[in-house]
């Protein structure tokens, strides 16, 4: 437990001190925003587009932060400083993973009002959505974690996270665009079937924690 | 769903078996390149073993 | 592709995978009662399961298309589990055996994806239907498997290849039911199962036929992962074999003996050490 407050920690120190991949997740979600505007010509969303225009671009902006997640300790040797001292590797997963849960937390308390702002006719729907999102986050960041320190070992490292992210992250989008989808319909929210795709959400955010805490310890080992 | 008409169902139906025959026997024959590859390595290997045998005979 | 794997080998590993002969007949045995099974499926199909009411003989593709979509799954499902077995163990059998799984059921991917798509198109005209869940789940899940290849060959380090790889089998395993789940639900909850397939209301004829194609298919997979590991583990015997046979460096030189990669190169230095026998050590 105290190696996992204080693996988090110094992350979280790092990132506040060197801004490195917070504020570019940030640029790039506004920017996609931007883009989706004139990639659909439209400049009011509702249901099932508001849905996937916003995922889309939170799930783009999370491989920003997914790539980055272990490139000090592969640099610095962190690794080998983790596997010398008595710690779980389990506790490194846990830190990273929280890590990027936080940086997710902190991107879309930016970049959902901006959303909302740029084009949502009706707010109400934003304090569910917050649930939705958190959902997702805790599947984005436990992925994340995983395939990055498994990319951290390979040549094309930038290559791979994308790559074998993105069809493991399909599960998610889909049920979290099912949640979000009605929350952001053209009349209102409405709740139609929110429960059954959170607790799908639930359900992957679960068995990929369980798996990270299961394998870690492969990973590093060396 | 209505449909089709026996001969232009079967065409469709023998696309989709031949594909899968086309895709086995692809197979096969990758298979059988590597195996071709393998046993010309291993004779090469073979005579090489047998030429170091002989100079090693000689005085 | 199994060669440019062993070339990477470094023998970290004492223990070569090996497989004793009486394997070869097993696999012998396995391939004849593989053509035997598949060629009584397909007599089943065409000569004794009756039409369909609804999509006439159309239907028949999904005795091809189901049993090789099944098998592909349940194949990767297993391949996880040899992962497991590897990441356990140490033992680079379980690996092999968890690569040429995913190969093989990513070769049938491919079939399922393709007799998938005939048979969208002559049903609906369209080449691809975004409304089949099963189909939609199998493209994401082939997505998914077509990246362990580059995750793979990006790292060079053996060991740690073969680990991760597994730590990728084994998320893959269980991303495998939660994928056909998600997709399921957004289509059942979206448009009502259009497609009765392999559940419920199928004749006992048509069910007999479809058992014995998807027994058939799944000694297929068998049969094609024997072979698989059959043909790796002979390269890895050669590779051993031309180690073996590489020339010693002469005593005293001071220099590194570089493996010779090519039997030609071998026979080069053979000669040249064959021309110097009088040096200070003979030719091995």
């Amino acid at each position: 437990m105290r190696a996992f407050t204080a693996i988090l920690a110094k992350d979280l120190r790092v990132e506040l001190r060197t801004l490195q991949s917070v504020p570019a997740m940030v640029l790039f979600a506004v920017s996609a925003f931007v883009l989706f505007r004139f990639g659909l010509d439209r400049t009011s969303l509702d249901g099932s587009l508001a849905a996937g225009v916003l995922l889309a671009t939170v799930l783009f902006a999370a491989i920003l932060a997914v790539n980055r997640v272990f490139v000090a300790e592969r640099d610095q040797g962190g690794f080998d400083a983790i596997r010398l001292a008595p710690v779980d590797a389990t506790a490194l997963f846990a830190a990273k993973a929280a890590a990027l849960v936080v940086y997710l937390v902190v991107l879309e308390a930016v970049t959902v009002p901006v959303f909302a702002i740029f084009f949502l006719d009706d707010w109400a729907a934003l304090l569910p959505l917050a649930l939705v999102l958190l959902l997702a986050d805790l599947g984005l960041a436990a992925t994340g974690a995983l395939i990055s320190s498994l990319a951290t070992g390979s040549r094309a490292r930038d290559l791979i996270v994308p790559l074998v992210l993105l069809p493991l992250l399909v599960p998610l989008m889909i049920a979290a665009a099912g949640a979000a989808e009605p929350l952001l319909a053209a009349g209102g929210p409405s709740y139609d079937r929110v429960a059954t795709w959170l607790g799908v959400l639930g359900l992957y955010d679960v068995i990929f924690l369980l798996i990270g805490y299961g394998v870690f310890d492969f990973v590093l080992e060396d | 769903m209505p449909a089709l008409p026996l001969d232009e169902a079967g065409k469709y139906v023998a696309g989709a078996y031949l594909a899968f025959l086309a895709l086995l026997l692809v197979y096969v024959a990758i298979m059988a390149a590597k195996l071709q590859r393998i046993d010309r390595e291993l004779r090469s290997l073979a005579e090489l073993a047998e030429e170091r045998r002989g100079d090693g005979d000689k005085p | 592709m199994g060669d440019s794997m062993t070339t990477h080998t470094r023998m970290t590993r004492t223990r070569p995978w090996t497989q004793p002969s009486s394997h070869w007949l097993a696999l012998r045995t396995l391939s004849i009662a593989t053509f035997a099974a598949i060629v009584a499926a397909f007599s089943l199909v065409f000569f004794y399961a009756p039409l369909d009411a609804d999509q006439g003989f159309i239907q028949k593709i999904f005795y091809l298309h189901v049993p090789l979509g099944i098998v592909a799954l349940v194949g990767f499902i297993v391949a996880g589990i040899h992962a497991v077995r590897h990441l356990r163990s140490g033992d680079p059998v379980h690996d092999a055996r968890s690569y040429v799984s995913i190969h093989i059921s990513v070769i049938f991917g491919v079939a399922v994806l393709v007799t998938g798509s005939i048979w969208a198109r002559a049903s609906w005209g369209k080449w691809w239907v975004w409304d089949e869940p099963t189909l939609v789940s199998f493209l994401i899940v082939f997505l998914l498997y077509a990246t362990y290849y580059p995750l793979r060959y990006a790292i060079e380090d053996r060991d740690r290849q073969a680990r991760y790889a597994s730590v990728f089998a084994i998320m893959a395993g269980a991303f495998v039911p939660l994928n056909f789940i998600a997709v399921r639900l957004a289509e059942t909850l979206l448009h009502p199962r259009v497609f009765a397939t392999a559940e419920g209301g199928m004749p006992g004829s048509m069910w007999l036929t479809f058992l014995v194609s998807l027994f058939g298919i799944a000694l297929l997979w068998v049969t094609l992962v024997g072979f698989e590991l059959a043909a790796k583990d002979a390269s890895a015997q050669l590779a051993r074999l031309r180690r073996a046979l590489q020339p010693r460096p002469a005593a005293g030189s001071g220099r590194r003996s570089s493996a010779p990669a090519t039997v030609s190169a071998m026979r080069k230095s053979n000669a040249r050490l064959a021309g110097k026998s009088r040096g200070p050590r003979g030719p091995e």
